[in-house]
């Protein structure tokens, strides 16, 4: 399929002679080499991760029992706004482009990013973002406590905690553009000869459809919450009816941002898990080119289904009943992935390493969280379970047991060929096995709760949804600790990890696989060719 | 054990469907050894009105056909993970498509969702017929409590959170109906079609009640409608979904449908009640003013100020030792009328002008100088709150 033209086997990168490059902490500050700075990304929202796990499990430990025990429910609202806005903006996402900074120069044979010192200011600007979040905690009147939705007039009631979630939501927006543009610019320009773009990776394709959805809808947030800020503070009224404003407005403009966001953190998995299902299965991807209209068609239906958020602000039928067809409509690409992916696993040669585990682990839970999905755009039914646990379970399911699971098989599959190490196989079944069982102990429950009619972001529940509330927090605590045993995981594998050959799994062949392990600092110099 | 929708009837035992999943969780409930004898609730609540009827109806018919696709393609699934593996010596195909299995797919699952959304527009349309109602009810979120105005008998009364702070804070033990309670529920006749107008006077609330499949967000500024007619009297409880704030899971919606003869009588007992309850004139003592006031604080004002009057600090401010308490009374008086306003905007602590009648903010003001350390010794007339009304 390619040929390697520049071997840099045996050469570690001090070693590679034509850029000098700083050491130690100034090599990470300064670095503008793609694979650096996609470890930047996986390392800082791994951390972020756990801070919005820490929070999650706070909540849950709340709600372990009905009554007020741990927290006032002031701090609880505060802790449900920053783990939703810290896991989107500082977990998932930038685990994403992590993940499309790796991998995409390597999958499309480019030597690095498009925009290298933009890529470090991308990332750069993102702990900045995340003190301001975190550091928010500490401001009188406490961190945002207004859901992460951020919906006015509440959020302009708020201390000034909200200003700097305002200003972190603009730092991270202004950080996924200028990543996107990178992205977009790359894919478009840099493939090596004889790659098409029909014949590129679906990962980068996926991505590639994921920074058009960024650059489209991160302006819009940042729009929103800028009026909130003119609100808050500039007599401004927006959102305020007593000035001519309307709140509802918020809520239009926030989804119309919001609901493109659940596929920009959605398609870069389907991307994830559309490399690895052929790969373990020893065979091609199935219906390549209809995965790819399937996405693009996701991306554009992303567009018209917002109000679906909002069935409850009382819209008139004609508006109810378009954005329940619309938001039905998704079912049918969606559906076509799934099949796709089942269509390649058949008749395969099939092993379960812990990379294929996640990604059928992700297919399985994934398509429970899109049946979910297909309830709640039932416009009556969503009337009845809008703002319940059911939409926890539901968006749980689509995210974590999505985006996240998908990640972590990323994760394991790539990780030989960007540490040159392998990961305990023993150890990575049982973080997944772990994963799975905890996950749906913690999340299917909350199902059962929100069709019983629990509110979701309370503090305190009536007596009758008391046993669910304990599964829930016991699963969320296995859920957690698991994620402890995965940075053990990775770090062992670092450290004493077996050298891991140039392509350590057999069905694998992108071009990735055709450098050594680890990739070299510098990778495709010379662009292979594609035949 | 019925303690969800309350006194509701029977549940038709084919909604019951999923018996085997509740032994399981019951099994997995086990690990969690739980204090409170609850039921595990899995399902939506009973429907008492035709529209919560539908929805329950609907709800279980998509659910069921998900059910089966999913049952359908995960078989598939398994079979290949169990039947094509390497370690059985399966030998990969390389197809990699076929447009006529792929058409298929991508048609079958429109037409499927053509059966869901039939009925689905169906009852859409159903929810929205507002249409000539037998009485209109104006229902307004405050933070944090509802406020129920009768529009075609010239009436209305508050709706708060009746569970005692002890209880939630486990210092007494939690009562059957707890979080769920209110001191006056909205009370209105069965087989009658109720409109609901629902707005709000600070943030966006939500009125809801699953019994009725009602859920109509409460938007300050705006007034929007829904409607229900239940059939069955009984009591039937729920919980503002939308947040609003720190007391956004203490302000319950509780309705209470009676029998056509009972809500007769509730009305001319209620509107008589109503029509005495403030004689403007009166001059009240200190003692009278004071037991009035306490039931105002803890309704009103404890949920910032706090029971014991030290508010929060940093977020709500002490009125134990305040200066404004303990200073001359028409700041005060001032103050609990239009709120505290800084730099024009609007803070936490609102005008209560529009909320409290006269009587209700004089004790209130009496109340709290003269309870923690506070000790004035006023008694502030209603007189005087209407005086600095002008």
């Amino acid at each position: 399929m390619s040929t390697i033209p520049h071997d840099h086997a045996g050469h570690g990168h001090e070693e590679h002679g034509h850029a000098q490059h700083p050491t130690g902490i100034m090599r990470w500050i300064m670095t503008t080499n793609h694979k650096d700075i996609g470890t930047l990304y996986l390392w800082f929202s791994f951390i972020m991760f756990l801070a919005g796990g820490t929070l999650a499990l706070t909540i849950r430990s709340e709600l372990f029992e009905p009554g007020l025990q741990l927290v006032d429910p002031e701090f609880f609202n505060s802790l449900t706004t920053l783990h939703g806005l810290i896991m989107i903006f500082g977990a998932i996402m930038p685990a994403a482009v992590g993940f499309a900074n790796w991998q995409v120069p390597m999958m499309i044979g480019a030597p690095d990013m498009a925009f290298a010192r933009m890529n470090n200011w991308s990332f750069w600007l993102l702990p900045f973002a995340a003190v301001l979040l975190l550091s928010s905690f500490l401001m009188p009147g406490g961190a945002a406590a207004g859901g992460w939705t951020l919906y006015a007039p509440l959020s302009v009631q708020a201390g000034m905690g909200m200003d700097l979630t305002i200003f972190a939501i603009h730092i991270m927006g202004a950080s996924s553009i200028m990543g996107s543009i990178n992205i977009i610019t790359t894919i478009l320009n840099m493939r090596a000869p004889g790659m098409t773009l029909m014949k590129m990776p679906l990962f980068c394709w996926t991505w590639l459809i994921t920074a058009y959805l960024l650059i489209a809808v991160m302006p819009v947030l940042a729009g929103t919450v800028t009026m909130l800020l003119t609100d808050r503070h500039f007599g401004t009224s927006f959102f305020n009816a007593a000035g001519g404003g309307d709140p509802v407005m918020f809520q239009h403009i926030f989804w119309f941002f919001g609901h493109p966001e659940v596929y920009i953190m959605i398609l870069p998995a389907f991307g994830i898990v559309s490399t690895i299902i052929p790969t373990f299965s020893r065979k091609p991807l199935f219906g390549y080119a209809s995965m790819v209209y399937a996405t693009a068609s996701i991306a554009i239906l992303s567009f018209l289904v917002w109000a679906h958020h909002m069935f409850t602000v009382g819209m008139p039928a004609a508006g109810q009943l378009f954005f329940m067809y619309m938001t039905m409509l998704i079912a049918v690409p969606t559906g076509v992935k799934v099949f796709n992916w089942l269509a390649t696993m058949w008749k395969g040669s099939l092993t379960f390493e812990t990379p294929m585990l996640f990604a059928v682990g992700f297919i399985f839970l994934f398509t429970m969280g899109g049946f979910t999905g297909l309830v709640l755009a039932i416009t009556p039914v969503d009337i009845q379970l809008q703002d319940t646990y059911y939409v926890v379970a539901h968006f749980h399911y689509v995210l974590v047991a999505g985006s996240l699971f998908a990640f972590f098989g990323g994760i394991y599959y790539w990780l030989p060929k960007w540490s040159g190490k392998m990961y305990d196989e023993k150890l990575g079944k049982i973080h997944f096995w772990a994963s799975m069982i905890f996950f749906n102990v913690a999340f299917f429950p909350m199902h059962f709760l929100g069709l019983a009619g629990m509110p979701r972001r309370i503090p305190d529940y009536a007596t009758q949804f008391t046993d669910w509330n304990q599964v829930s927090t016991v699963g969320a605590f296995g859920f957690g600790l698991s994620q402890i045993l995965f940075l053990f995981i990775v770090l062992k594998a670092l450290r004493f990890g077996a050298p891991a050959p140039a392509r350590p799994w057999e069905g694998a062949d992108t071009l990735e696989w055709t450098v050594p392990s680890p990739a070299p600092y510098h990778t495709f110099e010379t662009p292979p060719v594609v035949s | 054990m019925e303690r969800n929708g309350a006194v509701a009837g029977g549940r038709a035992a084919p909604r019951r469907g999923m018996r085997t999943t509740a032994a399981v969780a019951g099994v997995l409930a086990a690990i969690g050894a739980s204090p409170a004898p609850a039921a595990m609730e899995y399902n939506l609540q009973t429907p008492v009105t035709p529209i919560a009827t539908q929805i329950y109806d609907l709800h279980t018919y998509i659910m069921w056909i998900c059910v089966a696709i999913f049952i359908g393609v995960f078989s598939v699934m398994f079979y290949s993970i169990f039947a094509h593996r390497k370690s059985k010596g399966h030998q990969a195909a390389q197809f990699h498509e076929n447009t006529v299995v792929e058409v298929i797919w991508t048609v079958i699952p429109f037409l499927i969702l053509l059966f869901m959304a039939f009925p689905a527009t169906k009852t859409v349309l159903a929810m929205k017929d507002a249409t000539a109602p037998d009485m209109t009810i104006k229902v307004t979120g405050y933070q944090w409590k509802w406020h129920y105005d009768y529009l075609d008998d010239g009436f209305g009364f508050y709706s708060t959170l009746k569970t005692p702070y002890r209880q939630i804070h486990g210092q007494e033990p939690k009562g059957e109906h707890y979080l769920l309670e209110v001191d006056n529920p909205l009370v209105v006749p069965a087989g009658k079609k109720i409109r609901v107008l629902i707005t709000a006077n600070d943030v966006i609330h939500s009125w809801s009640v699953p019994a009725f499949g009602v859920k109509q967000d409460a938007i300050p500024g705006f007034v929007r409608d829904s409607w229900f007619k239940a059939e069955t009297p009984g009591i039937y409880r729920g919980q503002c979904s939308e947040l609003c704030g720190k007391e956004h899971g203490f302000m319950p919606i509780v309705v209470e449908v009676k029998s056509a003869d009972d809500y007769a009588k509730w009305l001319a007992e209620h509107k008589k009640a109503a029509a005495a309850a403030d004689d403007a004139g009166k001059t009240w003592d200190q003692k009278e003013l004071i037991a009035r006031g306490e039931k105002v604080f803890v309704a009103n004002c404890a949920a910032c100020h706090q029971a014991n009057g030290r508010g929060v600090p940093g977020t709500f401010p002490a009125l134990d030792g305040s200066s404004v308490v303990t200073g001359p009374k028409d700041g005060q008086i001032k103050t609990v009328l239009n709120g505290v306003a800084k730099n024009g905007q609007p803070t936490a602590m609102p005008a209560w002008k529009d909320t409290l009648s006269d009587a209700d903010i004089a004790a209130v003001i009496t109340y709290t100088r003269n309870s923690w350390s506070n000790n004035t010794g006023e008694a502030i007339q209603p007189a005087e709150v209407k005086a600095a009304r002008s």
